[in-house]
């Protein structure tokens, strides 16, 4: 009855020999580093625990709060759903990736500027998405609210389009008029 | 997470040679639902073959339709010209689907055979889902089930299958090709998936070790469509319920052809060739449009909190038929 609480895992039982550690290269925030470690380790762990980039956050650590937000080879992805090593060679962004020097990214300035947060945990997360999603638009990338759909039309990042596409990151504080207005300001040309 | 063999294969036949050595290998694609369900003990594969740098990624025009391959990523393939000049209504489906970052990530085979979010299924700690240990029961029956099925369920199972990419292809005939250990076959999407009846636990009619190589698109024979999604929240969630509309008008604006998938209230994309027939040669009302909801929506079987999806489903399909026949 629905009271009994049993894991079912046959499979695990019925199998226990697995490989051991995998091998495999990444290049973080343009340092190349060599791993030895498990393949159930995500990218999320690797760059949390391993490495100490505190930045990159675990929210819900299953795909469903954009926190763990990072940038792959120019793509947005989450950190918490990915194998880090079949990510092998990939080279990866994380929010620590972003400044030079003190020099900010236009976008943490523009959060800095606009106050796009409140608590600050799914900023990295939101910062990271931001990146990378203006270069999805600057690429001609539709979203769901775009007019049209044929292929040459400009995308123009009215707030409802900024909205849409930062849909995959939630801000529990509810900052988002800020982080709308920091975005639309980079996306603009923004002071920053 | 249960521990594992990892292997990247770089071919097809790289990855059924690795899939067949151990009986619970599976394909990793994206792993956006893979690993989330391994991360919640519902899935425990001992080795993962990760298919994504097998080469069929391409999206290219193919028998006077289109070959999308079945490693393109979800948003690889909403940006594509030929998608979005030629299947607009496959472009807006992936759109609305997920998140970006969910997109850039997800396979079209992955997507084909992501897994239902009934909460049931979801949690290994509940012990009822025939889907996950077959014999178990079907909480949802009496359980919460507003987000379940109203037609194609059964007294064992009434999970709905949550793409919205699916239902795009339903509408648009797609063929899907895989790859076995011994031949490669097609099969048409609206077979792919089977209904619960008594073994939920089967959900497509792949067999053993099969690959999905790739999903093909015949030419396209309708210049009007629609997608509609109506959900919870206005982005990042699944439907309630979805429908693709495909309309080929006449100069008089009578209907020649048209096409309807619904998403959200199925085991699998819904359509019927009794509805889309009904609307041949008819005017472009919505006399013929909701003539067609009821026909599509005969049969359905509300449970206790789902009930309001039976008219939701039939205002949403005259909606988007309505929508579909206003294109220029």
């Amino acid at each position: 009855m629905a009271s009994s609480i049993t894991l079912d895992r046959p499979a695990a039982a019925a199998n226990p020999v697995v490989s051991g550690p995998e091998q495999y290269s990444l290049t973080i925030n343009g340092a190349a580093h060599d791993f030895k470690l498990e393949p159930c380790v995500t990218l999320l762990d690797l760059l949390r625990e391993r490495l100490h980039l505190m930045g990159t956050k675990k929210g819900c650590d299953h795909g469903q709060c954009g926190a763990c937000t990072v940038i792959a080879d120019g793509e947005r992805i989450l950190s918490c759903l990915a194998l880090a090593v079949a990510y092998d060679g990939a080279k990866i962004t994380t929010i620590e990736g972003l400044a030079i020097g003190d020099q900010l990214h236009p976008v943490q300035a523009a959060f800095l500027e606009h106050d796009g947060f409140q608590c600050g945990f799914c900023t990295p997360g939101q910062i990271c998405s931001a990146v990378a999603m203006l270069e999805e638009a600057r690429r001609g990338m539709p979203s769901v609210v775009t007019a049209d759909l044929s292929p040459d039309s400009p995308i123009q990042l009215s707030e409802a389009e900024i909205r849409e596409r930062m849909s995959g990151n939630i801000c529990r504080c509810g900052a988002y008029p800020n982080i709308v207005a920091a975005i639309s300001d980079v996306s603009k040309g923004g002071k920053s | 997470m249960n521990a594992f063999t990892y292997k990247r294969t770089s071919s097809a036949d790289d990855a059924l040679a690795e899939i067949k050595k151990q009986k619970d290998s599976k394909y990793l694609g994206g792993g956006t639902n893979l690993i989330d369900l391994m991360k919640m003990g519902v899935e425990h594969p001992s080795v993962l073959v990760d298919v994504t740098r097998v080469p069929e990624a391409s999206i290219e025009e193919y028998n006077g339709g289109v070959r999308i391959g079945a490693m393109a990523r979800n948003s690889a393939v909403a940006a594509h010209p030929l998608i979005r000049q030629r299947y607009p209504v496959l472009a807006e489906a992936l759109l609305s689907g997920a998140s970006p970052q969910i997109r850039n990530m997800a396979t079209v085979g992955g997507n084909l055979l992501q897994r239902t979010r009934c909460y049931y299924f979801y949690d290994a700690t509940f012990y009822e889902c025939n889907k996950r240990l077959p014999g178990s029961g079907c909480a949802a029956q009496t359980g919460d089930n507003r987000i379940h099925a109203i037609l194609g369920g059964s007294d064992q199972c009434i999970a709905t299958h949550p793409s919205d990419m699916a239902v795009a292809l339903a509408a648009l005939d797609a063929v899907i090709q895989v790859k076995g250990p011994t031949k490669e076959r097609s099969i048409p999407l609206v077979d792919f998936y089977r209904l619960p009846g008594r073994t939920p636990h089967l959900e497509t009619v792949l067999r053993a070790g099969e690959l999905i190589t790739s999903v093909d698109l015949p030419a396209p024979v309708a210049s009007r469509w629609h997608y509609l999604k109506v959900r919870d929240r206005n982005s990042f969630a699944f439907a309630l319920v979805s429908v693709a509309a495909l309309v080929d008008l006449d100069e008089q604006k009578h209907i020649r052809e048209a096409r309807i998938a619904l998403g959200g209230v199925a085991p699998r994309p819904w359509r019927n060739p009794d509805a889309e027939r009904s609307l041949s040669g008819a005017a472009a009302d919505e006399t013929a449009f909701g003539q067609a909801a009821d026909i599509l929506l005969r049969g359905a079987n509300a449970y206790r909190h789902n009930a309001f999806k039976v008219e939701l489903a039939r205002r949403s399909i005259v909606r988007a038929l309505s929508a579909a026949c206003q294109q220029a």
